[in-house]
């Protein structure tokens, strides 16, 4: 296989940004728990600890909100941490520094100081995994100004966005779902970056847009391929960043199709569907021709029993559902 | 023996803090100062202690109560002052005001009021120093309250796990806002904290600027020995109120700290018994010492009529620095 068409999985993807972010910026470190183990962070770290060494790839106590201090803290040293929250829940502890000190740290200064750190919160769904080892907090985050936050769906993303999440000046909240970790795609050997506040066509239609993120892109992009035997031509937006949300090209989609289906990650209440559910209202008001369905997590911690689990996470089929609902 | 240079620059810094401090509250009683302004008075000694041993290079973190670690490690008395009026010309551009006070380019990479939230910062620029080898050491300054955050004691652990180039600095100043140490913690054992994390940690009077110099050149160059951490508890005192001038310092709020004890520490002013002591050594004649209080005074004057005559940011500049572009 030429370099040109080059697969690979979307955990080592990652694996690819961090290889090569390190070995060109020596300023750039991971540190976490559990960066020397599969265990923790799948393949996302391999090969790091051998290469780098234990200055650089820093595996940690449980010290969330200590370490992820350190980090900004040796990000306004000069340095370009990577700190990763192997399960994003964890990082709950870790709101100090993220929201008091890194997000407004840039501003507190008059713009002196910059804050170049990476968070690295990883969503581990499913697996009757319970309330809190399950949660997608992206909204939390998204809400905060002084804080950017990505989400990719595919592998390319993974890599270019992980290494424009380190180039960036501000802190960048990097979120990647587990069950994302074994999608394959095509990317590039060299290095290159996914621009942070960009989302992309997946695929174009004209009758409804889809707008979605995360995990919930690819479940958008199987909906429409069946909607597509139905005779409805979906087009699939992934957002890719939660925030700066790319306002543009939502709104150049739906004041084409006209109708909308929100599908995201997180819970319904206040989160990232509310956000877009709210532009397209500013931006389009009455031109909807019907109004918009959101698919969403239910305002619902997540359960452990599988029969609870089966309906408590939305797939393809409820945006089929949502989008014929808006089209009957 | 210290320097007749040493001396003179540790009384000439703690004068600046004082004044500095002293300056604003008549403003901060008028209400031409409306930021929460947390007044260093009293504890000078252990900024200009610390800072003694410092080089520019090393990096100073604070917190809520910091104009004095600022001017101590590179920051400007017009930054400060024009700061607190939240004026352009501040070191923070008027978008920090008092508790945010920064001189970046000095290595005081700044100040932040959530409690111990600075310990963990302090702590990653000593890793930065350490991953980069650059022979940097790191200061975090913290009060007494700060030792009942969580952060405290995983910075800590963290930092003596990988031999950090750090200097904890409390400043125990005996009270959390209006809480008394001895209701906040069940023994008045700070120092103590350091020794199940195998930190050298030294307990030392606040008040006086040569003993707190001595203990900071001592951890000092522990940390650039590789030594580091090290953690230093000074024992003192604010003349002024948590936030304000007041708590029984004026008269209008007697319900916090004895009146009694105000009185004692007050006898403990560590400016004065500097000043004792330069008069004794003859480092200084009476003379020279009112100089420097008349000079020091006209700086601190000058300053504020610079924050005065400086302007207020722009109303259309308040989305300025959210993200650097």
């Amino acid at each position: 296989m030429s370099a040109k068409n080059r697969i690979l999985q979307y955990s080592l993807a990652i694996n690819e940004a961090l290889h090569q972010m390190m070995s060109r910026d020596k300023s750039v470190f991971l540190i976490g728990q559990g960066v020397k183990s599969p265990w923790y962070v799948g393949n996302t770290a391999k090969g790091l600890l051998e290469k780098y060494g234990t200055s650089r790839v820093i595996d940690t106590p449980v010290s969330e909100n200590g370490i992820t201090g350190a980090a900004v803290g040796a990000a306004l040293a000069g340095m370009r941490p990577v700190v990763v929250h192997p399960r994003m829940d964890f990082m709950l502890y870790a709101l100090d520094p993220i929201i008091n000190e890194a997000a407004n740290w840039h501003y507190m200064t008059g713009g002196k100081s910059t804050v170049p750190l990476v968070v690295w919160g990883i969503i581990n769904r499913g697996g009757e995994q319970a309330a809190q080892h399950s949660q997608a907090i992206h909204g939390i985050f998204a809400h905060i100004p002084g804080l950017k936050v990505v989400m990719p769906s595919t592998p390319y993303d993974a890599k270019g966005l992980m290494a424009a999440a380190i180039q960036d000046e501000n802190p960048v909240v990097f979120i990647d779902d587990r069950w994302l970790y074994r999608t394959e795609g095509h990317v590039p050997t060299e290095l290159y970056t996914v621009p942070i506040g960009k989302g992309v066509i997946r695929k174009k239609g004209t009758d409804i847009t889809i707008v979605a993120i995360s995990y919930m892109a690819p479940e958008a992009l199987k909906a429409a391929q069946e909607l597509e035997l139905a005779g409805i031509s979906a087009e699939v937006l992934d957002l890719r960043s939660a925030k700066p949300l790319d306002q543009e090209l939502i709104i150049r989609s739906v004041s084409k199709t006209k109708r909308l289906v929100i599908a995201d990650v997180g819970w319904k209440t206040g989160g990232l569907s509310a956000e877009v559910a709210a532009l397209v209202a500013e931006k389009i008001g009455t031109d909807l021709r019907k109004p918009l369905q959101r698919v969403a997590l239910p305002d619902v911690p997540a359960p452990s029993s599988k029969t609870l689990e089966a309906v408590y996470y939305p797939r393809s089929k409820e945006i089929v559902k949502a989008v014929k609902k808006i089209l009957s | 023996m210290y320097s007749k240079h040493l001396l003179k620059k540790m009384y000439t810094d703690m004068l600046v803090i004082r004044y500095a401090e002293e300056i604003l509250v008549e403003p901060i009683i008028k209400g031409e100062v409306k930021c929460p302004v947390h007044l260093y008075s009293g504890q000078e000694a252990v900024a200009v202690g610390i800072g003694a041993v410092l080089a520019r290079k090393d990096y100073v973190f604070g917190n809520h109560r910091s104009h004095g670690h600022y001017l101590v490690h590179g920051g400007t008395l017009k930054g400060l002052i024009a700061e607190i009026y939240g004026k352009e010309t501040g070191c923070a551009k008027g978008r920090g005001g008092s508790m945010h006070v920064c001189a970046p380019e000095a290595g005081f990479l700044g100040a932040a009021p959530i409690v111990a939230g600075t310990i963990a910062l302090a702590t990653g620029a000593a890793l930065a120093a350490s991953i980069r080898k650059d022979g940097r050491i790191a200061v975090s300054f913290f009060g007494d309250g700060a030792t009942g955050e969580g952060t405290f004691y995983e910075s800590l652990n963290f930092a003596s796990l990988r031999k950090l180039p750090i200097i904890f600095v409390c400043e125990n100043n005996l009270y959390a806002t209006h809480m008394p140490l001895q209701d906040c913690r069940a023994a008045n054992n700070i120092v103590a904290t350091g020794k199940p994390f195998c930190i050298p940690s030294f307990r030392e009077d606040g008040n006086d600027v040569l003993k707190v110099y001595d203990l900071a050149a001592k951890a000092a160059a522990l940390c650039r020995a590789g030594k580091g951490p090290v953690l230093l508890e000074f024992m003192t005192y604010r003349m002024r109120g948590h936030v304000g001038p007041d708590d029984n310092v004026q008269g209008c709020r007697t319900d916090i700290r004895p009146a009694r004890e105000v009185a004692i520490w007050k006898g403990k002013d560590p400016i004065e018994a500097l000043e004792k002591y330069l008069l004794r050594r003859k480092i200084y004649r009476l003379i020279e010492l009112k100089q420097t209080r008349s000079s020091v005074a006209r700086t601190v004057k000058e300053a504020m009529e610079f924050a005065s005559d400086s302007k207020y940011p722009a109303p259309e500049e308040l989305g300025y620095y959210v993200s650097k572009k």
